[in-house]
């Protein structure tokens, strides 16, 4: 090593330092003032970081919002254990609410001092999936549904999972490339608990006997799109959300479809880690998050469906979510909760053998 | 460097050229050891493991289970023919096209047009991968490009659609690893001395004997190096069967693939990648003994 090269090393090395003391003592500030400022983890361009909210919350309440992103569930999680102390909300689907409950990561929330959970539909403020020993673990905020998407004018009539079966859509399905919403939806036609389903051989055996419908399994939105404008399938699993950006950005002649047997819901919910030194202002900024007056708002530039139904009544009558996420269809959904690493184990190997058996 | 002949030099200057020798190679052998054994190693540590060891603080479970993957689940061993099938068919493609091609190359191109002729054949590696397969999506499905293009001509004829289908993978994989072939082609058929040809035509041999028992011979060791370099990557490709296969695109690469990026099931992803490693190894050997033994009959 040179001299030259020592010294870069020993300036490279005193920056780091001053930029790790700077970080510590900036954190220490935080703490010694702890209304100016609340930090947020979410993922990125979700509803929480939309720039004309920051600005509304922090002129009602003063307090500056701050975000940390992640990337995958089990970083969240990761994060939440490896920084106590550093966040004030965070998001938790509902199938790791249990999780993150037990391992005391997130704190129980007393909906009687969120003004704005009034509105909260009775499915969400109820779900099993965040009501654990009597206590509720996070607000409900925004959620969706797997069900069936049809080409338009191939429609009527149907209502059911079984159009997988039908021999008239030959070749003209598709499927979502996910172990977790096939086999619910194979659990759903099969009268089974998505989460914790009893019988795995007739869930492989219904999955198996789409053979012959399926012409393709997507695994991402951009390429149910190009598939689906290039007339490659008529009928798929699909997400309530992308349905309406299917209608709205790319005017696919699509059609979303509840069936009669149900679907699968996803929920997203707030909630109030349980090392945060903040709570309270953590709290009037979920408050705000479910207001109806921020969420009408957010809607315009592509929102997914507000949990809180005083939210979904204010939107204009013709909007598309408000006509997909009916209120109506809540009692029908199976919330996809917590699966245990065995079990999703399983899940995952089913899949592969149903997926090979297509292929052959 | 040569010292042959010439008197062997004294110590110091043996051990000088031994000791640049070893700094020359050093920082080759230090990058193979850090970006390929190290990574590799831990692969195959991994591939005996019973669950991913990342986020979780369970202790590490040692198991054979994972390399008994095909005898318990024997839907493997369709899926594994099927990337066997897709590497010979677009290997054996790629030695039709891109022999040809090399040829064309080397006898009938020279000067600027040869370079842009080159240019030409290395453009799909600049390209990048997944814009390659998109496009070719356009092409192959029912009224895309093709389609069209044939409706043009037969106005009447039915409409066609390849996508979603075992020939539209194999096009796309062809399309990929086609440069290969040709340089590795070009690099053996350039070197042929014209002589050669011109000796075998005036002792009477036809284009076609002239390219059975000259040419092709002495091609072979690009065809091969061109097959092994094709081979190998196309029983693991995942991007092309996802894509232009749909439902039929279910090969060793989307398996180990969805271990990795689904399941969360490093180990037996692992597994399979070094189980399918001895089967292509084992498809080496056969086939170099049986290229030995020709080499020597001849």
């Amino acid at each position: 090593m040179s001299r030259l090269d020592r010294r870069q090393f020993t300036l490279m090395a005193s920056a780091g330092l001053a930029s790790a003391a700077t970080g510590l003592m900036s954190r220490a500030a935080q703490a010694a003032d702890p209304v100016k400022t609340i930090t947020v983890l979410n993922w990125q361009g979700y509803g929480t970081d939309e720039a004309f909210g920051l600005k509304a919350f922090a002129a009602a309440t003063g307090i500056e919002v701050k975000h940390d992103y992640y990337n995958a569930e089990p970083e969240m999680l990761t994060k939440l254990r490896t920084n106590p102390g550093a966040y004030d909300v965070v998001l938790v689907n509902s199938a790791r609410d249990a999780q993150a409950q037990a391992d005391g990561l997130i704190d129980a929330v007393d909906l009687s001092k969120v003004p704005n959970a009034a509105g909260l539909a009775d499915a969400f403020k109820t779900n099993p999936n965040i009501t654990i020993d009597g206590k509720t673990y996070g607000v409900p905020w925004v959620w969706g549904m797997n069900a069936l998407a049809v080409r338009k004018d191939k429609a009527a009539g149907i209502d059911s999972y079984k159009v997988f079966q039908d021999p008239a859509f030959a070749g003209r399905g598709a499927l979502f490339d996910d172990a977790v919403t096939e086999i619910a939806v194979a659990a759903l036609m099969t009268g089974q608990n998505i989460n914790n389903p009893s019988d795995m051989k007739l869930i492989g055996e219904t999955l198996k006997s789409f053979k012959k419908d399926i012409k393709l399994i997507w695994s991402s939105e951009d390429e149910w799109n190009k598939a689906f404008a290039g007339g490659a399938f008529d009928v798929s699993i699909f997400w309530s959300g992308a349905i309406t950006r299917a209608v709205h950005l790319h005017n696919q002649p699509v059609e979303f479809v509840i069936p009669k047997e149900g679907a699968v819901g996803w929920l997203d919910n707030l909630c109030v880690p349980a090392t945060s030194t903040k709570k309270e202002a953590g709290l009037a900024f979920i408050n705000y998050m479910i207001d109806p007056k921020f969420y009408v708002q957010w809607a315009t530039s592509g929102a997914p469906a507000s949990a809180n139904s005083a939210a979904m009544d204010m939107l204009p009558a013709d909007d598309l979510n408000k006509q997909i996420h009916k209120p109506e269809y809540l009692p029908k959904l199976q919330f996809m909760g917590a699966l245990p690493e065995d079990r999703r184990q399983a899940f995952n190997d089913l899949w592969e053998e149903v997926k090979a058996g297509y292929a052959h | 460097m040569t010292s042959a002949g010439a008197a062997s030099p004294p110590r110091s200057q043996r051990a000088r050229q031994g000791l640049s020798t070893a700094g020359l190679l050093l920082p080759a052998y230090g990058w193979l050891l850090l970006a390929v054994f190290l990574p590799l190693g831990a692969m195959f540590i991994f591939s005996f493991l019973k669950t991913t060891p990342f986020g979780s603080s369970k202790p590490l479970v040692f198991t054979i289970q994972n390399y008994l993957a095909f005898v318990n689940r024997p839907y493997l061993v369709d899926v594994a023919w099927t990337s066997l099938q897709l590497g010979f068919w677009t290997t054996g493609l790629c030695a039709l096209i891109g022999l040809p091609a090399a040829l064309a190359l080397s006898r009938a191109t020279k000067g600027r047009f040869r370079q842009v002729v080159f240019l030409l054949t290395i453009l799909p590696f600049w390209t990048n991968g997944l814009v390659r397969i998109f496009s070719w999506t356009m092409l192959l499905r029912e009224g895309g490009i093709i389609d069209a293009l044939l409706h043009l001509v037969v106005p009447g004829a039915g409409s066609i659609s390849l996508l979603y289908s075992f020939p539209a993978i194999v096009i796309g994989l062809v399309h990929a690893y086609l440069p290969y072939m040709i340089l590795t082609c070009y690099l053996a058929v350039d070197s042929i001395e014209d002589g050669l040809i011109d000796a075998a035509r005036s002792l009477g041999a036809r284009a076609p004997t002239v390219f059975a028992t000259v040419i092709l011979p002495l091609a072979l060791p690009g065809l091969i190096s061109g097959s092994i370099l094709i081979f190998v990557p196309v029983i693991g490709s995942f991007m092309e069967p996802r894509i232009l296969g749909g439902r039929i695109g279910v090969t060793m690469g989307t398996v180990v693939e969805d271990q990795f990026t689904q399941a969360y099931n490093w180990p037996l992803g692992s597994a399979l990648s070094f189980s399918m490693l001895a089967v292509v190894l084992v498809i080496f050997a056969i086939f170099s003994r049986a290229l030995r033994g020709r080499m020597l009959d001849a």
